[in-house]
């Protein structure tokens, strides 16, 4: 195993295996907030329970964070390796003809979501650190909804967040099926694959661009 | 008929040149022609012009022997599917049209003179481990004591067809080999006689593959697309299985 | 010097046999102390490189291409040969030799083709054991097919691939033995000359085509093993680079060369399309089992196809004319090679030509798809289809057997050969002569050996389809090393050869000297110039049909390029660069020799034989009528001719060919 995490495919299979973590995180997270849409009392107990139960905070958050971190990290030590394996650049390059831009601009995508992880950090995160562990503030099982429309009146935030699923849309157009090819799935399963990867990448974002517009649009 | 075109063409003398490209132009190109034969063209005028000619790599002239190679309007082996530089025929492009011609960039395949560059580190990543280690006696077992399925040989055979050209590498964004690579490790992977060296085939290939500077996958797809003998990118998720096994 | 060809005693079952356990071995840890050089990494030559550095002697590989793997056995489309009898239809080591001798015309030593023979079941075996990914049916085994000029089923083959199969085979095997440091691999090096010390080949002078550097290079023995010269003729199937200058070289100083102007014209090429043409395309033989070969039967039919006013489609059945079946009736469409590709030479000639050109005849599928989709409308039970399902069907048939090389004319013709014949003609495509070799494989300079389409042994005067690789790797694999190993138990106390010995130090000299000839030399015309002249004298005076007016004047005229390709070749660039117009050069200069031979020989030679067809020579009354004649009283031997400073000079001398295994006949094809 030594020799695997310095390998170029062990670095391949390494960022598959926290593409799934990640994505398996992003089907957990919108169940949670999609709930918000119909039930401001299960959105508020579920809230409550991924916020205080010590499992989730001490043992699954941390795990969450370092795989966030991990998966950009290695992308970006990929991208400089990669981008070093061509020194000298094509004068002319066709590469619309054979790939599509998604999966060529992978980088950009997943810069927008950095981004868009360090506002969505400062939204949230931060304030519910804060709350709980440094200002040590009064427990309220029944402040997370209000919390959740408030973040959404500002046009300026919801566009970005919509803005940013976007980018979450482009970069799970590639990278779904592409961590299924690196952990090596045969091809014999592509088309099935193919459909998934579409419902998976527009699913996804589509139902967070939908939970944010419609508190955007139903403030209490 | 006859065409007129405008080219751009990597020029650089030696691999410590720092090179660039040169405009040429060509009248009277025969859309019957190939694109080596334009280039044949172009050379015998360039040399009675009392220039010297442009260096690029070619030799069988039928699509098999990989030694062709070039970049062509931003495309390994040009704009056509399924073939090889030396099988693009003039016929694709049209009057008027300007062409530019590079040699497969990648660092690792470094350029000799203007499009010729050097393909060795294929060579030596086979050195690790693409063969079976069987020597030649005479007294091997009967070819037909081992059966093998028809559906394996036929899959080891489909990934044995690769050419070596490398527009693989020419093609991927990152000049990664891996489809290359991949086809390799697949073809002895597929047969029982490949089993027994298997785990260190994979793991020394890849050691090689990666000693060389090629870049990693990143899934676009493009190399099957622009390879001129189809092979799948299934053979690059194959690799990865073993590798994995290998490394278990 | 008289010509011992070395065929051992005994019977020809058991000569090979004998011999291996006669001859003497060198010892493993002598091994060790034998250089080998080895040029040219083909099928032959890649081959025995990874079996001489598998039994332990060091081996020094050379190529011009910028891997092994590129080497032209690669495009090898058709099969290999071999007498293993899977079929169960009657095959066996002696029918195998018995096919190839005849095939061969008679032309060909018997001892060598059974050794042949002998050997081909071992290289399936081997192959295999490689990891070769041979075709196979539905139960696993290996499955044949079958060839042109043969009764059974004895071809393997991969695809239409089974070149690049069986030499990423050798190259694999030669992997190995370069990652072990066993053979050091020098690609795009080109040999220069042979160095001969003490009257033995001793070593190499190379150019490294990238920095331009003169090299020396020493070894016990050398092996060329540099493939045909089919490109004496500048248009062949043959690669761009493949030359004849390794044989050549050592014809120089000493190999004989034998019988140049047998060449094989394949018939089944794409033709030629305009003066800007560098390089023929061959199509698969397997082609001529569903395609029938036509002419228009009337001359303003032909004339209006070349003018583009009609198409072949317009024409009726009866307007048309299948000349080989007319001529043939037995084999029809599948007689051999030389048979098919005159008589489309003497159709063309007649005016019945169907291109631009006038040099194309059909091969047309239009009633294979009529065939094969009656069977499969049949099959999926329909006993009344329509004409278009019965088109539909039947393409579908031809596309699954010959898709590729369908897909492969297109690309080349623009024209979809599923909606109108193919347009086909012959060109040049295999050399069976080149350098005269013993039973050992052994030049006539001691320690020099060639094998594979360089030398001359196995093939005759014409060579069955899926013959060439099995002699490739025979030699490779199973005979040489053998025989040099007798060779080099002399050379176990000889110690490592000295590279700055006076005859190195001369060789390298006379080298430099050319390439500061050639890029001095301020020349008006370039390199291809002089070699597309010389190929249109042999294409039309020493090509498909030869004749004694022609040879001489085929002579004189070389002799005269010769002289002005001297006089006014131009060489751009330097001497230590990288430079392809030099290497170009070096090697036309060569062709610009053979070319002369060849056509002296092909004088000389005044019978017809297998690919050498000589007008006057020619059956001239009889059902035979226009047939080739072969003169067995006046002309069984091999020519193998002595460098004597101009071809013109060469000298000849005989090998007798004894025919004590089979009985000499007549081929015949009606």
């Amino acid at each position: 195993m030594s020799g695997f995490l310095s390998s170029s495919i062990g670095r391949k299979v390494a960022m598959a295996l926290s593409a799934f973590f990640l994505m398996f995180f992003l089907i957990m997270h919108i169940a949670i907030n999609l709930t918000s849409l119909f039930s401001e009392d299960l959105f508020n107990q579920l809230s409550h329970f991924m916020g205080t139960n010590p499992l989730v905070q001490f043992a699954l958050q941390p795990v969450l964070i370092l795989g966030v971190v991990f998966h950009f990290v290695m992308g970006f030590v990929l991208e400089a390796k990669n981008k070093s394996a061509r020194n000298i650049k094509y004068v002319k390059n066709n590469g619309a003809a054979n790939s599509t831009w998604v999966s060529r601009n992978m980088i950009y995508s997943g810069l927008a979501i950095l981004a868009f992880i360090v506002l969505h950090f400062v939204d949230f995160w931060f304030p519910e650190i804060n709350h709980k562990y440094i200002a040590h503030l009064p427990t309220d099982p029944n402040r997370y909804f209000g919390e959740l429309v408030h973040k959404f009146h500002s046009p300026v935030r919801t566009g970005a967040y919509v803005a940013a699923f976007a980018f979450l849309a482009l970069h799970l157009l590639h990278g779904f099926k592409s961590a299924f090819q690196s952990s090596g799935m045969s091809a014999k399963r592509a088309v099935k694959l193919e459909t998934a990867s579409k419902i998976y990448a527009i699913g996804i974002p589509v139902g967070f661009i939908i939970i944010a517009l419609f508190h955007h649009f139903n403030q209490h | 008929m006859d065409m007129n075109l405008k080219l751009k063409i990597w020029r650089q003398n030696g691999a410590n040149d720092e090179g660039k490209m040169v405009d040429y132009s060509l009248s009277k190109v025969s859309p019957d022609m190939s694109f080596l034969e334009m280039l044949d063209v172009l050379n015998e005028q360039i040399i009675n012009e009392g220039g010297e000619p442009i260096a690029f790599d070619h030799d069988c002239r039928e699509g098999i022997c990989g030694m062709c190679s070039l970049y062509i309007n931003g495309e390994a082996h040009g704009p056509d599917r399924g073939i090889t530089t030396c099988q693009l025929h003039m016929r694709k492009f049209k009057d008027g049209d300007t062409i530019y011609i590079e040699p497969f960039r990648a660092k690792a395949f470094p350029v000799i003179k203007d499009l010729v560059v050097d393909r060795t580190a294929f060579d030596r990543i086979q050195h690790q481990g693409g063969f079976i280690s069987v020597n030649t006696s005479g007294n091997t077992q009967d070819a037909n004591s081992l059966p093998i399925s028809k559906h394996a040989a036929d899959e080891a055979m489909d990934a044995a067809t690769c050419i070596g050209c490398g527009a693989c590498v020419a093609t991927c964004k990152n000049s990664s080999a891996m489809l290359f690579v991949g086809a390799k490790v697949s073809q002895y992977a597929l047969l029982p006689q490949g089993q027994v060296e298997a785990a260190d085939r994979v793991r020394n290939m890849v050691a090689q593959m990666d000693a060389e500077g090629f870049g990693n996958c990143t899934n676009t797809g493009a190399c099957e697309v622009e390879c001129p003998k189809g092979i799948s990118l299934d053979n690059i998720a194959r690799m990865n299985r073993e590798f994995f096994k290998a490394n278990i | 010097m008289a010509l011992d060809s070395k065929v051992p005693q005994g019977p020809i079952a058991d000569k090979w046999t004998d011999y291996k356990n006669h001859i003497d071995l060198v010892n493993p840890a002598n091994k060790r102390n034998i250089d080998v050089i080895v040029v040219g990494t083909g099928l032959a030559g890649g081959s025995a490189a990874a079996t001489l550095a598998e039994l332990g002697y060091n081996v020094k590989a050379f190529a011009y291409q910028d891997s092994p793997r590129r080497a032209h056995s690669i495009a090898a489309q058709g099969g290999i040969n071999a007498a293993k009898n899977y079929q169960g239809d009657g095959d066996s080591t002696y029918r195998l030799f018995y096919d190839t001798v005849k095939g061969g015309d008679y032309r060909a030593r018997e001892a060598n083709v059974y050794r042949l023979a002998e050997v081909s079941a071992n290289i399936i075996d081997q192959c295999v054991a490689q990891g070769v990914p041979f075709a196979r049916d539905y139960g696993g085994l290996l499955d044949n097919r079958s060839f042109g000029g043969v009764l059974v089923s004895r071809t393997f083959y991969a695809k239409g691939q089974t070149g690049q199969q069986l030499l990423l085979g050798a190259y694999s095997a030669m992997n190995r033995q370069i990652g072990r440091g066993k053979i050091k691999m020098y690609n795009r090096h080109e040999m220069m000359d042979v160095v001969l010390v003490d009257g033995k080949a001793r070593g190499i002078i190379t150019r490294n085509l990238v920095t331009g550097e003169v090299e020396r290079h020493s070894a016990h023995a050398v092996v060329i093993a540099s493939g045909g010269y089919g490109n004496v003729f500048f248009l062949s199937t043959n690669a761009m680079g493949s030359n004849v200058s390794a044989s050549w070289k050592i014809h120089k100083k000493g190999a004989y060369f034998a019988n140049p102007c047998y060449t094989q014209i394949h018939p089944t090429c794409i033709p030629v399309s305009g003066d800007h043409q560098s390089k023929l395309t061959l199509m698969s033989e397997s082609l001529r089992n569903d395609g029938r070969i036509w002419v228009p039967a009337k001359l303003e039919d032909a004339q209006a196809i070349r003018e583009g006013k009609k198409k072949p489609t317009d024409l009726s059945e009866a307007d048309r004319d299948y000349y080989l079946e007319r001529r043939y009736p037995a084999f029809g469409n599948l007689v051999p090679r030389d048979v098919a590709s005159r008589a489309a030479k003497e159709r063309c000639d007649a005016g019945f030509g169907v291109n631009k050109t006038g040099e194309a005849v059909y091969l047309d599928f239009a009633a294979a798809f009529v065939r094969y989709g009656t069977e499969q409308a049949l099959i999926h039970g329909d006993h009344n289809p329509s004409a278009e399902k019965i088109d539909k069907l039947g393409k579908e048939v031809v596309k699954a057997k010959y898709g590729n090389l369908f897909q492969m004319y297109e690309k080349i013709e623009d024209e979809n050969p599923y909606e109108t014949p193919m347009k086909i003609y012959p060109a040049v495509h295999y050399t069976m002569g080149g350098t005269w070799v013993d039973y050992n494989l052994m030049t006539t300079i001691p320690g020099c050996y060639c094998i594979g389409e360089a030398n001359f042994s196995d093939h005759g005067a014409n060579r069955l389809g899926a013959s060439a690789l099995m002699q490739g790797l025979a030699d490779g694999y199973f005979v040489l090393p053998y025989t040099i190993g007798d060779y080099l138990s002399d050379d176990i106390r000889t110690g490592a050869i000295p590279t700055d010995s006076p005859e190195f130090e001369e060789a390298e000299k006379s080298v430099k000297d050319q390439i500061n000839f050639f890029v001095n030399n301020n020349g008006t015309k370039s390199v291809d110039h002089f070699h597309k002249r010389l190929g249109k004298i042999m294409w039309n005076k020493v090509g498909m049909a030869r004749n004694k007016q022609g040879l001489t004047e085929a002579m004189a005229e070389i002799k005269a390029l010769r002289e002005e390709f001297w006089k006014d070749v131009k060489v751009p660039g330097k001497g230590d660069t990288y430079n392809e117009e030099l290497a170009k050069a070096g090697r036309v200069a060569d062709f610009l020799e053979l070319g002369e031979l060849f056509a002296k020989d092909a004088l000389v030679r005044e019978e017809s034989c297998g690919g050498h067809f000589r007008e006057e020579s020619a059956e001239t009354e009889g059902p035979q009528k226009g047939e080739a004649k072969r003169d067995d009283v006046n002309f069984a031997f091999v020519s193998a001719w002595e460098y004597k400073g101009e071809p013109a000079d060469a000298v000849l001398h005989k090998e007798e060919l004894e025919f004590n295994d089979i009985e000499l006949k007549t081929r015949s094809y009606k």
